[in-house]
C-alpha cells in the first residue's frame, strides 16, 4: 500500500498570520533606510524584503509584508539607523 | 493601516522558510532556523527532532520548508540523517548535498544524546544544529538538561523553599569536544550575521559538526517579544553564554565582551528569574550565577 504523506514545499504561505498582530505594526521610513538587510535577517517571519526602488541616497529600500507580520518589533530593535517605528494600529 | 502599504510592493517570499508558521511573535528559534537554512542553500536535506521547530512549521498538510525535510521521532534526527547520508553515498550524491539535523535542547541534551553520540563517533559528514532555549518550551516549559541554575520552570517552580532549578546547565560543548569533532561552535540570535558565517564555515568542513544557537523563548522565559534581541545580547555581554568556536578541538575564537554588564541586567528582563529579586536569599543565587559568568570570562578570556 502506498500512502501519500509528503506535502508541497512552502505551503504555509496560505496561512496569513497578520491577524495575530495585537497593537503595533512597523512603518519603514524609506528616506532614512540604508538597505543594510538586517531587518530581513532578523524577521522571524522572513517578510522584510528589498524593493526594486531606490531612495534619494541611492539605496534600495526595504518594505515588509503586513499580511504575515505578527508585530514583534524585532526589525525596529535591530535597525542601526532606527528608520523603523512601531505604530499603533486600530482595527 | 494605510492600504497602499499593503498592496504597493509584493512580498517575494525569498527565504527558504516560508511565513505562515505558528511560531510566537519574536521567536528566537525560527530566526535561527531561517538563517541556518538560508546559509545552507537549497541543496540541503533537513531532519528535525520533535519540538517547536517541528510543530510550528509543519501543520499537516502544509509545511513552511522549501528544502526536503523529514521528522521521525523525538530522539531520531541524528540517526535519520545518518541513514540519509548512507543513501546519498550509494547514489554518489554525498558531496553535492548537505545533510543538516536540527533539534531543540531537549532533543540534544537529553533525549537524543545517545544517537548524536553515535553519529559523531562514526564521523558522519552531518551538521547538527541545536537551538538552545533552555527547557522543553513546546510542551509547557519543563526543565531540561540545558536549564540554567535558579531558573523557574514548570517542573522546577520557585517557592518558599525552592529557587528554581538547583542544577547548573549541562556543558554540551565539552561533550561535543570529547568526541573530537572537527567543528564545534556556539552562536546566538542576538548576532544574526555570526550564525550565517558559522553555518557556512561548518558546511565547508568535512566530518561531524556541532552548532549550538542560543535562542530566547518569549513565553517560556517570560520576556517581551521585542526583548528577544536584547536578552540574547546581554547573555553574551555578561559572560553568561560565551560565544566560542573550536576547530579540531582548538579554541580559535571567542567573541569578546565589548561592554561588560552584570548578570542582573540579563536576569531582570525575564520572568523565570523574577523570584531572585524578591528576597536577600535570591541575591545569593544571583551571586552564584555571577560567579559562573566570571568563570566563563576567565576560561575563554572574554575581556
Amino acid at each position: 500500500m502506498k500512502i501519500k504523506l509528503t506535502v508541497q514545499p512552502g505551503t504555509t504561505d496560505q496561512v496569513k498570520t497578520g491577524h495575530w498582530r495585537e497593537i503595533h505594526y512597523p512603518i519603514i521610513d524609506h528616506e532614512k533606510c540604508i538597505g543594510c538587510d538586517l531587518c530581513a535577517k532578523i524577521c522571524p517571519e522572513g517578510i522584510c524584503f528589498p524593493t526594486s526602488k531606490k531612495n534619494s541616497q541611492g539605496k534600495i529600500f526595504y518594505e515588509n509584508d503586513l499580511d504575515y507580520c505578527k508585530g514583534c518589533s524585532l526589525c525596529a530593535e535591530i535597525c542601526p539607523v532606527k528608520c523603523i517605528t512601531m505604530k499603533e494600529e486600530f482595527k | 493601516m494605510p492600504q497602499d502599504i499593503k498592496t504597493k510592493y509584493k512580498s517575494p517570499l525569498s527565504h527558504l522558510l516560508n511565513p505562515g508558521h505558528t511560531a510566537c511573535a519574536g521567536c528566537g528559534m525560527i530566526v535561527a532556523a531561517r538563517l541556518v537554512l538560508d546559509a545552507a542553500g537549497p541543496n540541503t536535506i533537513v531532519t528535525n527532532a520533535t519540538g517547536c521547530s517541528e510543530v510550528t512549521t509543519t501543520q499537516y498538510p502544509m509545511t513552511s520548508y522549501k528544502q526536503p525535510w523529514i521528522h521521525s521521532l523525538f530522539e531520531n534526527p541524528a540517526a535519520v540523517a545518518s541513514g540519509i547520508l548512507a543513501a546519498l553515498k550509494v547514489k554518489g550524491l554525498a558531496d553535492k548535498i548537505n545533510v543538516i539535523a536540527i533539534g531543540g535542547d531537549g532533543a540534544t541534551f537529553d533525549i537524543g544524546l545517545v544517537h548524536i553520540s553515535g553519529m559523531w563517533e562514526r564521523g558522519e559528514n552531518i551538521l547538527y544544529v541545536c537551538y538552545d532555549n533552555e527547557a522543553y518550551q513546546n510542551t509547557g516549559y519543563q526543565s531540561s538538561g540545558a536549564t540554567p541554575l535558579a531558573a523557574a520552570t514548570s517542573t522546577t517552580p520557585a517557592g518558599n523553599k525552592s529557587w528554581g532549578s538547583d542544577l547548573p546547565k549541562k556543558d554540551m560543548i565539552r561533550i561535543a569536544l570529547a568526541h573530537n569533532l572537527p567543528y564545534v561552535a556556539t552562536a546566538t540570535t542576538g548576532y544574526p550575521l555570526d550564525i550565517i558565517a558559522k553555518t557556512k564555515k561548518a558546511l565547508s568542513i568535512k566530518g561531524p559538526k556541532y552548532l549550538q544557537i542560543y535562542t530566547p523563548c518569549v513565553p517560556g522565559w517570560g520576556i517581551e517579544p521585542k526583548d528577544t534581541l536584547s536578552t540574547s545580547q546581554l547573555a553574551v555581554q555578561s559572560g553568561f553564554y560565551p560565544i566560542v568556536e573550536y576547530v579540531n578541538g582548538e579554541l580559535i575564537k571567542a567573541q569578546k565582551i565589548t561592554k561588560k554588564v552584570p548578570v542582573e541586567n540579563f536576569l531582570k528582563l525575564q520572568k523565570r528569574f523574577k523570584h531572585l529579586f524578591k528576597s536577600p536569599e535570591g541575591q545569593k543565587e544571583i551571586a552564584k550565577i555571577q560567579a559562573l559568568a566570571e568563570k566563563n570570562i576567565r576560561d575563554f578570556n572574554l575581556l
